[in-house]
């Protein structure tokens, strides 16, 4: 299984895998792992599972759509690699990556 | 004080079905909720899109769905009372007694927690120190525009209510609009309006800006803002306007003792009642094991829900199951004439 690692805005590291085609933040809120709200739920309507991507990830993972961007929006502090992580499918091309939460959601 | 059955904290679309569930069994309600309009989150997130799961209406866009609702439950003349947040709750006997943020307070014998992930707040700038200008020079909505005229205003967001000022400020004030990315995500009109009185030289506009600090002592003197590729620049202006959309804060809820998991209010699946007796929770804000965040999930709960209510509304009375169908005393209280 990919594994995925998830930095907290205090810099605490949490790798986990992730079973594949699961997203990235139903990996996050199924162990747990704080810093990932998801208020809706993974429909792409509130901006609360968002994350930064580091940069030798961005290009590798699948472009975002313009639903997103306009929702990174209204995110807390977006910037040129936010996401929203309930966007991001687990595959095994993505093994090994690491997003960092932001110091809130919304 | 308001004397009712149940109060619904709520005015989405599970709230207004809880309603007309509520009322074909003879209960009354009156609804409470922080948004200026009867939607939740179908008015304010998605008036527009469509939605394909609502059974029985193959597609109906978020503002469809919430018209059908308020036409369905016209018969029972309920209050909604907008605008306004509920505060506090708290025992009386064996009635619940709930205030709002406007001092309205309610009596009733069972409350319904219908608040899908809390209400709606306006995002905020995240920039430090600048608490002391919120409501004053920087405001996230606008109650009497004239207090623009002939100042120099900067707007911060790029969607239709950063746009709609942009355009209508123009007529009175020196506006300046600041987005963090080169597209903006209003209505074609608007942006092509605002292109245009851009180009005519009333509207500055500045791009892949964010807000990074405010100066001034007693009021605002000039802001910075500061560009993606971390260059800085200055702007004198005299108001600062954050229109980022809306947030959803769950707020009070979460101090009345309710075994909060993850936003979330763990109910029973048999009425849908809370660890609190006589508070029910239904629709995005409950969870138990097998929880789906639909709206066809949410009018199950409100369903069962208000039959939990009956027994706190009328403790003398045996609730009977009846069909809309086929029973006269439903059929009168929807007020349908044979």
């Amino acid at each position: 299984m990919p594994k995925i690692t998830y930095i907290s805005s205090e810099e605490k590291i949490t790798t986990i895998e992730v079973t594949n085609g699961l997203t990235v933040m139903e990996g996050a809120v199924q162990n747990d792992i704080q810093g990932i709200d998801a208020d809706c739920g993974g429909g792409m309507a509130c901006a609360t599972c968002h994350v930064y991507v580091k940069d030798d990830w961005y290009d590798k993972i699948p472009k975002k759509t313009d639903g997103e961007e306009d929702m990174l929006d209204m995110a807390f502090e977006p910037n040129k690699s936010s996401r929203l992580s309930c966007q991001i499918t687990v595959t095994d091309e993505l093994d090994g990556l690491v997003v960092k939460m932001p110091s809130k959601q919304g | 004080m308001i004397k009712t059955d149940t109060l619904v904290i709520g005015a989405g679309p599970v709230g207004i079905f809880c309603v007309h569930q509520l009322g074909i069994i003879g209960l009354k309600s009156e609804v409470v909720d922080n948004l200026d309009k009867i939607g939740g989150q179908c008015i304010e997130l998605y008036p527009d899109k469509p939605i394909y799961d609502i059974p029985a209406v193959p597609d109906c866009t978020g503002e469809e769905l919430t018209n059908n609702l308020i036409e369905q439950i016209k018969a029972f003349k309920t209050n909604f009372h907008l605008n306004e947040r509920v505060e506090e709750i708290k025992k009386v006997e064996k009635k619940w007694i709930t205030k709002t943020n406007k001092g309205t307070e309610f009596e009733s014998s069972s409350i319904i927690i219908a608040a899908g992930v809390g209400s709606f707040e306006p995002r905020k700038f995240s920039t430090k120190e600048i608490d002391k200008f919120v409501g004053k020079e920087i405001l996230y909505s606008i109650r009497d525009k004239t207090v623009f005229k002939d100042k120099t205003v900067c707007i911060f967001g790029g969607g239709d209510s950063a746009l709609d000022w942009a355009i209508e400020l123009s007529n009175t004030s020196k506006v300046i609009l600041v987005h963090r990315r080169d597209e903006f995500r209003g209505m074609q009109a608007s942006i092509d309006k605002v292109t245009q009185l851009k180009e005519e030289g009333k509207i500055k506009i500045y791009t892949k800006y964010q807000l990074d600090a405010v100066q001034g002592s007693e009021k605002v003197e000039s802001i910075s803002i500061k560009h993606d590729d971390k260059t800085i620049k200055e702007i004198k202006t005299d108001y600062v306007l954050g229109f980022f959309g809306l947030i959803m804060q769950l707020g009070p809820i979460a101090d009345w003792g309710l075994n909060l998991n993850k936003k979330t209010i763990p109910v029973n699946t048999e009425s849908f009642e809370t660890n609190k007796e006589g508070i029910f929770a239904i629709g995005d804000i409950c969870s138990y094991p097998g929880k789906l965040k639909l709206i066809l999930s949410g009018f199950h709960e409100g369903a069962l829900a208000a039959r939990g209510c009956f027994k706190y509304a009328k403790p003398d009375e045996k609730y009977r199951f009846e069909f809309t169908t086929s029973s006269k005393i439903v059929k009168d209280r929807l007020g349908v004439k044979e």
